[in-house]
């Protein structure tokens, strides 16, 4: 009863454990080039953004365009404390999703009590600001940006941060606090009336997209050892954004498709940038048009899909071993 | 007190070019809600119909014209194929289409014509200084300031004194009603769309012109501005957006010369924040109590 | 209950299988051997610095093109590798880790420093040299902070201290112009680090900056910071930036009655200022730059009528560097005998009066180059070269 009970999260870890083996040996092996393992990190971190941009827009319903800046927040901060001071680096991480969440109560108080709409370019400046700011303080390096971090993301790092950021929403969501948020989603009004204090769950949940974004910062900074202002502009924010549409709003698992999905698809468009981008766009416009709802809408992929899928697979494969 | 004034009429000129995009937000968002977001990049687009024009031998004015009838054609098909459908359903979706053909329009033209940063022909308009009283003004500036009076006035006509003006007004006021009243909702709509794309595309070709330069991304920027101009000004109010727009040019210059260059685009969101939460309204907007 | 369980499986399991794909993605990016030599060119051929990096190709792929012509090196056909880095510092170090997937001997760019700064980790770990074309940094090939040279890591190009010294002296010595102001993008590490050390060398030699004013990418107005420069009465205005804006400011100071002496640096070498700026307004502007096609050495020229034959437009300095470290990286695999990186690291470190088109080539123990400045003076909407000057170090 009680094996029963745990099964399916047993089944879980035994799967996770086994992918990061394959995934460990595969790279310590060789058998994954540079290349992909950089790919690799990337879909890791991309994950961490969307599944945080999706806990905002998604679940709560608001509209942020201020991750890049939330992201820089992270990534300089992380940065400072590992290049500047030489601290180890899980006091960067920490120190970098503190910042970044600092930077989401300072952002969201007065932000959040405006519509969505209006958040969504009140948040885009954010952004802007977090940018120009930091082009301006010499002891990030200005406009050459931070440099000498020490490149400490190895795919443990990345493999361990996925899960827990993953696994905080997950938790986030399924809580009180994040049937609150849902509520605030669905019908502010009302859920005001019930008695949810409602500003102090659209802060919540802003606070842990932020700080989720500066964790991805403080990764991505100490994967690439170098980070310049500019690349924080709002041209990344719209790349999560695409990742969190593809998979849908309000849908883990697909935030967690998208961002993997649209990595590699970068990779591989990566010959033509601008192509790229007009894809970008495609997706974004028939995902709001014909599917508001996104790729899996509020739906999430579980076991039992994989079985229905598993059926199918294991019928075509003996359709073809009878071939 | 010479140099003030030369940064203010820096300003104006700036300022007078966000207005007339100004004008093109605050029509669409105060007709259904929503913030287009890919009108910045109308305006791209009309910048390179001009140029298209201009390179084929057209003036000043017949470029611009046909600058805003493919803007106006376009916008129309814009609102058709990537807002109508999703407008009803959620703000948020449409929101997110809107940034989807913003994205569309930036990255077709680059894949198309380049990134190349191009200019227009000089003939299409020759430069000339003049100077007032040591403040110094240009040709180019006179004509931004008095293309942006003139299509302005005009569209003050069109809202206030014609049929669609009023169905217009009707619509934004209350779509529903207008509805039940007779109001052929979703032809106002894109007849909004029309008109203010085709202010877009005048704005385009006088930026283009202004600052000489013409590429794919050169709408991005001015379209942020603008609709924090109309905000500014009261969404949904013409004069509300021209005022915005010219008081946002000369904060942006006088910000600029007085050594905060680099805050320039921090001062412009700044204000947005604090205009929201100061008078949402804006300074000529009427108090709208939203409705649950 | 219900809900966590369902939560539980889907987030864990759906991470499983889609890292899964990513592998299933990594093995297809296979090799194909083939006897050529590969040498990575990693360029900014879309982008915001786009114009820069397609010369330096271009120059690099002429100067391939030729070698193979004549033979190739050691015997064996020279390819190059070309990938586009968007002129993104993270795509640039992407593309390194791909061109190291690839089995390159040598890579050859990114153009700019911020680029070259990205890849240099990958390359450095992967013991494989790389030559800067046009990154001009001091910190590019030499680590401030650990007070090392990257072993690895070398250039063609003069450095931004040497064009800002020898632009400061120029005009000090030669205008006999005292009081200056400067404008940078301050977005733009190359135009700070440009604009602080004319600062030093003007200021040494007892002139006065009278301005500092700056803006961001973005901006196209930039009226504001003209009319507030020219109210404190410079002689002139240095605008070490890149064309694209340098363009659009020299039309508007002319606009704004600003008759200055307007100067700059190696970004402004680009055909498109004329038309931004128009040939009027170009007048009294002088840049440094890496050489000039009015140079009438034969060497020179000879590249300019081989660049437009193949291209059919005029070679700029992007290119002729990119042309010299095509020949320079040949050149060092001959003198290491085998196209073996660490062979190729050690012969171009010990290049010595290396003849380019962009001048006589030595390393100092910086890995920089000493070479000759270019002073080039803009008369009519064309470029006139004014002297020639060796930087004092």
């Amino acid at each position: 009863m009680i094996l029963k009970k745990y099964s399916t999260s047993i089944t879980i870890c035994l799967a996770l454990a086994l992918f990061f083996t394959i995934v460990q040996l595969g790279i310590s092996g060789g058998l994954i080039s540079g290349y992909w393992v950089t790919n690799l990190y990337l879909m890791g971190i991309n994950i961490i953004l969307a599944a945080s941009l999706n806990l905002i827009n998604g679940f709560t319903g608001e509209f942020s365009l201020g991750h890049a800046g939330f992201m820089a927040v992270g990534a300089f901060t992380g940065g400072i404390v590992t290049a500047n001071l030489g601290l180890p680096f899980p006091l960067a991480v920490a120190a970098g999703m503190l910042a970044a969440a600092i930077a989401g109560v300072i952002v969201g108080l007065p932000t959040l009590r405006l519509r969505g709409d209006y958040l969504a370019i009140a948040t885009l400046g954010f952004g802007e600001i977090v940018r120009v700011v930091l082009m301006n303080i010499d002891y990030v390096g200005g406009a050459s940006g931070l440099m000498g971090i020490p490149e400490v993301v190895s795919w443990p790092v990345i493999f361990i941060s996925v899960v827990l950021s993953l696994l905080l929403i997950r938790n986030f969501i399924c809580s009180s606090h994040g049937r609150a948020c849902l509520a605030v989603r669905e019908n502010d009004v009302a859920a005001q009336m019930m008695g949810v204090n409602i500003t102090y769950y659209k802060v919540l949940a802003f606070v842990i997209g932020a700080a989720l974004a500066g964790l991805a910062g403080v990764l991505y900074a100490h994967y690439y050892s170098i980070i310049q202002p500019k690349e924080f502009s709002f041209m990344l924010t719209f790349d999560v954004l695409v990742m969190v549409m593809v998979g849908g709003l309000g849908s883990l698992t697909g935030s967690v498709v998208g961002a993997v999905l649209l990595t590699i698809a970068s990779a591989f468009l990566q010959a033509i940038p601008e192509l790229r981008m007009v894809l970008y766009a495609v997706l974004l416009i028939a995902a709001a048009v014909f599917r508001p709802q996104g790729l899996f809408g509020e739906k999430e992929v579980t076991l039992q899909t994989f079985k229905r899928w598993g059926g199918v697979f294991s019928g075509l494969a003996g359709h073809k071993q009878a071939d | 007190m010479q140099d003030l004034l030369q940064q203010l009429l820096n300003g104006l000129s700036q300022g007078s070019i966000y207005a007339l995009i100004a004008v093109g937000y605050t029509m669409i968002y105060g007709i259904i809600q929503l913030i287009n977001f890919a009108h910045g990049d109308v305006i791209m687009v009309g910048a390179y119909v001009a140029l298209g024009a201009a390179l084929m031998g057209f003036g000043f004015i017949p470029s611009l014209l046909m600058a805003m009838i493919a803007c106006a054609i376009l916008g129309v098909v814009i609102e058709r194929v990537a807002y109508r459908k999703v407008r009803p359903v959620s703000r948020l979706a449409a929101l997110t289409s809107a940034i989807g053909v913003s994205l569309f329009l930036e990255y077709i033209m680059m894949y198309f014509l380049g990134a190349d940063i191009r200019t227009y022909p000089p003939g299409i308009l020759v430069g000339r200084t003049y100077s007032l009283g040591g403040v110094l003004i240009t040709n180019k500036d006179l004509l931004v300031l008095g293309t942006t009076l003139v299509l302005v006035v005009i569209l003050q006509y069109i809202i206030f004194r014609t049929r669609t003006g009023k169905a217009m007004r009707a619509v934004s006021y209350d779509g529903q009603a207008a509805q039940l009243m007779g109001v052929n909702v979703n032809n106002t709509v894109a007849i909004t769309f029309f008109i203010g794309s085709a202010m877009a595309a005048a704005a385009g070709i006088l930026y283009g012109i202004y600052f000489n330069s013409v590429q794919p991304l050169m709408g991005l920027m001015p379209g942020l501005k603008a609709f924090i101009a109309a905000v500014l000004g009261g969404i949904g109010s013409i004069p509300g957006a021209m005022l915005g727009g010219i008081l946002l040019g000369m904060t942006e210059s006088l910000v600029a010369g007085f050594g905060g260059s680099m805050y320039r685009d921090a001062v412009a969101f700044i204000i947005l924040i604090l205009i929201l939460l100061i008078k949402p309204t804006g300074l000529l907007g009427k108090g709208v109590q939203e409705k649950v | 209950m219900k809900a966590m369980s369902k939560w539980n499986k889907s987030v864990a399991l759906l991470t499983a299988l889609i890292l899964v794909l990513g592998v299933f993605a990594a093995g297809c990016g296979g090799n194909e051997e083939s006897d050529a030599i590969k040498i990575g060119v990693n360029y900014e051929l879309s982008g915001n610095v786009a114009t820069y990096g397609t010369s330096c190709k271009n120059g690099i792929m002429l100067a391939f093109e030729e070698i193979n012509k004549n033979d190739g090196v050691l015997g064996k056909q020279i390819e190059g590798v070309v990938q586009d880095n968007k002129s993104q510092n993270r795509e640039a170090r992407n593309v390194a880790e791909k061109l190291v997937s690839e089995g390159v001997v040598a890579v050859i760019g990114p153009a700019t420093t911020g680029n070259v700064q990205a890849e240099e980790p990958v390359l450095t770990k992967a013991k494989i040299p790389l030559l800067a074309t046009a990154a001009t940094a001091p910190e590019v090939t030499y680590d401030e902070k650990t007070k090392k040279v990257r072993d690895y890591v070398f250039r063609v190009c003069i450095i931004d201290p040497d064009q800002s010294q020898v632009m400061a002296n120029y005009i000090f010595d030669e205008l006999k112009l005292k009081t200056g102001s400067i404008l940078v993008d301050k977005g733009n590490d190359y135009s700070v680090g440009l604009g602080k050390t004319f600062k030093e060398y003007f200021t040494a030699k007892g002139g006065k900056i009278v301005a500092e004013e700056g803006f961001v990418d973005t901006d196209t107005a930039f009226k504001p910071q003209l009319t507030s420069i020219s109210s404190k009465k410079p002689d002139f205005i240095y605008i070490p930036a890149y064309y694209n804006q340098v363009g659009l400011i020299i039309k508007q100071a002319r606009e704004l009655g600003v008759n200055l002496p307007i100067m700059g640096a190696d970004g402004w070498d680009s055909p498109k200022l004329v038309d931004l700026a128009t040939a009027d307004s170009l007048n009294k502007c002088y840049f440094t730059n890496h050489y000039s096609v009015e140079d009438p050495a034969e060497r020179i020229q000879n590249f300019v009528k081989a660049y437009q034959e193949k291209y059919d437009s005029t070679p700029d300095a992007f290119a002729a560097l990119g042309y010299d470290a095509g020949y320079l990286m040949a050149e060092a695999i001959k003198q290491a005998g085998s196209p073996d990186p660490e062979k190729i690291q050690q012969a171009i470190a010990d290049i010595k009066g290396f003849e380019g088109v962009t001048g006589k080539l030595s390393y100092d123990e910086k890995h920089n180059p000493i070479k000759e400045v270019s002073i080039i003076e803009m008369a009519n909407g064309k470029q006139k070269l004014i002297k020639k000057m060796l930087p004092e170090h």
